[in-house]
């Protein structure tokens, strides 16, 4: 069976996309759909869901409008997921690959540095380095590429180290091909599966520590997100329970469709690791 | 009176395999006291007959059709409970690999005495005591210090023992073995046959022995049952199977089988090929500050020459040291001492940049045609990739490419195309015409037909002699299947624990061994009496 057929015949997954899709278009249609900006005061203060025509969501403390600041910070959080994602692979894939190749001495000190991000606890290190950078979408999103490579370099070199083993790279090394071009033509292209997979769970995160951020106000002061709007709400959420609640459940959707489809590439990718069919 | 008849039973496999049942309308019985042989290539069906009376089916699989009597009940329809019941006590099964069929956490006593646990019979006193009888009964070496053993703790031939111990513990009436002897060296295998018949002679068990080896059929079945595509093609008593088969498929089977025929002598031209002088490779595991680490000498001063246009067979068992010196040769693995002299050039002592630059000198075919091409590798990109690194311009690399893909059999429009769209004898094909592309002085085959079917290794090795008439191709022939070696190659080496034991000619090492090792190898080769009732030597 192909890929696609394997990933279609996984309904969580389909609903995972379907979801996903949804996020991403509300967030690039989020100017188009809204006149006015998340910044902006179009009404009184503190209006409940339905209350006023055109608010569907009601209004924050400020008078501004909870749809359009739930729009817009669907693209910080997407955005940051992504772009913070790639600089993880970028980080972790290149150093877990050469640490699983090469092994001996450079395998030691690439584990080492590994290592010593993986003891200081994930969060505490991204305020940190939130905290000595200026908050801002770059620095956020540099933070929590920081924090969360050294998975990647792990599953990497994991990858690497056994396929380093299969007869194929013999036969590679007996045909004359150079040591690094061995790890990106043979090795490399057979580790992508897990790396994919990986990456989609890791965007997820991403989102949560973006949100974890800004809650605790170490957002770009610039940009709305769905961590500041909770983080915001936090003193009226006995009164104004929409204000903190329709931001929250769009992390949980948006996280529960990563995980959704980063568990469907996964039965689609590895069919002999499938949890289905095995109980 | 039978104990077991299996009437007309069809096997269904899932949607989207390559055809609607992996069995279709077998029927078979086996009596009291006998063994059946059930063989095969691989994909025939054999070991899902097996796996449906045991209730073993994958997920997916299911008896479409026809039944199983056993002792007067249709065991494919019991319920669960019925069949636990069975399972062990009246009907029990060996596998091919003992070492992940045991549990490796576990004692072999332990083990055994649990099939007594599950079935709830005897004390825990009894239970030691008879898991004691029935490791002295397989012939276990220490029977006290056995049952305190973990699996890792046994070689192969042990391991298989011990599983046979479990498998007998509740005195079954029927035995099924699944390949029992397939992973294990040749005089092991003959030592594990022998016990397998002299168990049947004393318990009187009915054994249902699958197998694709017709040397195996040879030394023991009564009745032989050949099965392809799911189908059973011929049976009958063994003597008329093996003698005189009647239908074409198990003719082509038998006649695909490496005979004792030697073929004819070879002039040899005097310049070598390949030197290797006073080879040494020694593997250090474990140790510490104060521990000395365990030395393994796997290559331990052997020196030999393959000439021009001579294929050297290199024979040995599982651990002889024969895949090490191929893998020195080509020097995958660098030598502790010693050299490997390749057109005058010492290989071994190369620096890494330099020897890059010899590698297509020596070239490989691996033993696994399934691990060794890259997945995710078009056929064309695995053959020239080595020429190109090489600086042959791209134009003239593919084209020799699509040359050789037509010289190997395979067609050049194989090319564009991945390794899984290929049988394991087409990539073995694809592997000697990577070898090919390189023009190299040296082909080192490393048990390179031994993962492949009967007839395919037949045509794999008719393509190697074909290759060697027309190139002149010097090849050393790494094999454990002394039938094989007699097949293709000129002289051949037996090695044994890393040294050199014997060297000569075909004819010498066949017909007048002077090595009490190679007399030993020589007669554990199965079914060798029948070969040379077929072939007046």
């Amino acid at each position: 069976m192909s890929f696609w057929k394997r990933f279609r015949t996984n309904i969580g997954a389909i609903v995972g996309v379907v979801l996903l899709i949804g996020v991403i278009a509300i967030a690039l249609l989020a100017p188009v759909i809204f006149e006015h900006g998340p910044w902006q005061m179009v009404q009184r203060p503190f209006l409940a869901p339905f209350a006023v025509d055109g608010l569907p969501l009601g209004t924050d403390t400020l008078g501004r409008d909870v749809a359009s600041q739930l729009a817009h910070g669907a693209r910080v959080s997407l955005l940051v997921g992504l772009v913070s994602t790639l600089v993880a692979l970028l980080i972790g894939v290149p150093l877990g690959a050469l640490a699983g190749f090469y092994g001996g001495y450079v395998d030691e000190g690439a584990m080492r540095f590994t290592e010593f991000f993986q003891t200081i606890p994930n969060f505490a290190l991204a305020i940190v380095l939130v905290a000595i950078f200026e908050p801002s979408l770059a620095s956020i999103t540099l933070a929590i590429a920081i924090v969360s490579w050294p998975p990647v370099a792990r599953l990497v070199r994991a990858e690497v180290m056994s396929v380093r083993k299969r007869e194929f790279v013999d036969a590679a090394t007996l045909a004359g091909l150079s040591k690094h071009r061995i790890l990106i033509r043979q090795v490399l292209p057979n580790t992508v599966s897990p790396i994919i997979v990986m990456a989609s769970l890791m965007v997820a995160t991403a989102i949560l520590l973006e949100s974890s951020l800004s809650f605790l106000g170490l957002g770009d002061p610039n940009a709305m997100s769905w961590g500041y709007m909770i983080g915001a709400a936090r003193t009226v959420i006995r009164s104004s329970w929409w204000l903190s609640f329709f931001p929250g459940v769009a992390i949980i959707i948006t996280v529960l469709a990563l995980n959704l489809i980063g568990e469907g590439l996964n039965d689609a990718l590895n069919p002999h690791l499938s949890r289905k069919g095995r109980a | 009176m039978s104990t077991l008849a299996i009437e007309h039973l069809t096997i269904g496999l899932p949607e989207g395999a390559d055809r609607p049942f992996a069995v279709e309308d077998v029927s078979m019985t086996i009596d009291k006291g006998h063994i059946l042989c059930v063989v095969g290539e691989s994909g025939s069906g054999k070991s899902m007959t097996a796996n449906a009376l045991m209730g073993l089916l994958p997920p997916g699989v299911a008896v479409k059709a026809g039944r199983a009597l056993f002792e007067a009940r249709d065991v494919l329809r019991l319920p669960e409970a019925d069949k636990m019941a069975l399972r062990g006590a009246s009907i029990a099964m060996i596998f091919q690999e003992p070492m992940t069929a045991l549990n490796p956490l576990m004692r072999i006593g332990d083990q055994i005495t649990e099939v007594f646990a599950a079935h709830d019979r005897f004390t825990q006193a009894e239970r030691r005591k008879k898991a004691l009888d029935l490791i002295r009964e397989v012939q276990l070496p220490d029977p006290e210090k056995i049952i305190r053993a973990y699996p890792f703790q046994l070689s192969g031939g042990q391991r298989q023992r011990a599983m046979i111990a479990m498998a007998l513990a509740l005195e079954p009436k029927l035995l099924i073995a699944d390949e029992p002897t397939t992973a294990l060296d040749v005089t092991t295998q003959s030592q594990i046959l022998k016990l397998i018949l002299d168990l049947r002679d004393r318990r009187g068990m009915a054994v249902m022995f699958i197998t694709h080896d017709f040397g195996v059929v040879a030394e023991i079945a009564d009745g032989v049952i050949v099965m392809r595509e799911g189908k059973v093609v011929e049976q009958g008593p063994a003597a008329q199977v093996l003698n005189t088969p009647q239908h074409g498929y198990t003719r082509r089977l038998l006649a695909a089988i490496p005979t004792g025929v030697l073929p004819e002598r070879r002039v040899l031209s005097d310049s070598p090929a390949l030197e290797i002088k006073g080879l040494r490779k020694i593997y250090r595991t474990g140790g510490g500050l104060f521990r000395a680490p365990r030395e393994v000498r796997a290559v331990d001063d052997v020196s030999l020459t393959v000439s021009r246009g001579e294929v050297l067979g290199l024979v040995g068992e599982s651990g002889s040291g024969k895949s090490t010196l191929g893998r020195t040769a080509v020097r995958l693995v660098t030598p502790d001492g010693g050299q490997v002299l390749v057109g005058g050039t010492d290989l071994a002592a190369l620096s890494d940049e330099d020897l890059r630059k010899q590698r297509h000198k020596v070239q490989m075919v691996f033993q696994d045609p399934y691990a060794s091409l890259n997945p995710r590798q078009r056929i064309i990109g695995a053959i020239t990739d080595g020429p190109i690194a090489r600086g042959i311009p791209k134009a003239r690399a593919v084209a020799r490419a699509r040359e050789l893909l037509d010289i190997v059999g395979l067609g050049a429009d194989a090319a564009s195309r991945f390794p899984h769209e290929f049988s394991g004898g087409q990539r073995q094909r694809i592997g000697i015409a990577r070898a090919l592309a390189m023009d190299p002085e040296l082909i080192i085959a490393d048990e390179a037909v031994s993962a492949l079917d009967v007839s395919i290794q037949a045509q794999v090795l008719d393509l190697l002699r074909d290759l060697r008439e027309k190139m002149d191709l010097s090849i050393l022939f790494i094999t454990h299947d002394l039938r094989v070696a007699a097949q293709l190659c000129d002289r051949i080496a037996v090695m044994q624990k890393g040294r050199l034991v014997e060297i000569g000619t075909v004819h010498d090492i066949f017909l007048n061994p002077q090595q009490d090792y190679t007399k030993q190898l020589l007669a554990a080769v199965p079914g060798a009496d029948w070969d040379n009732q077929k072939v007046p030597a």
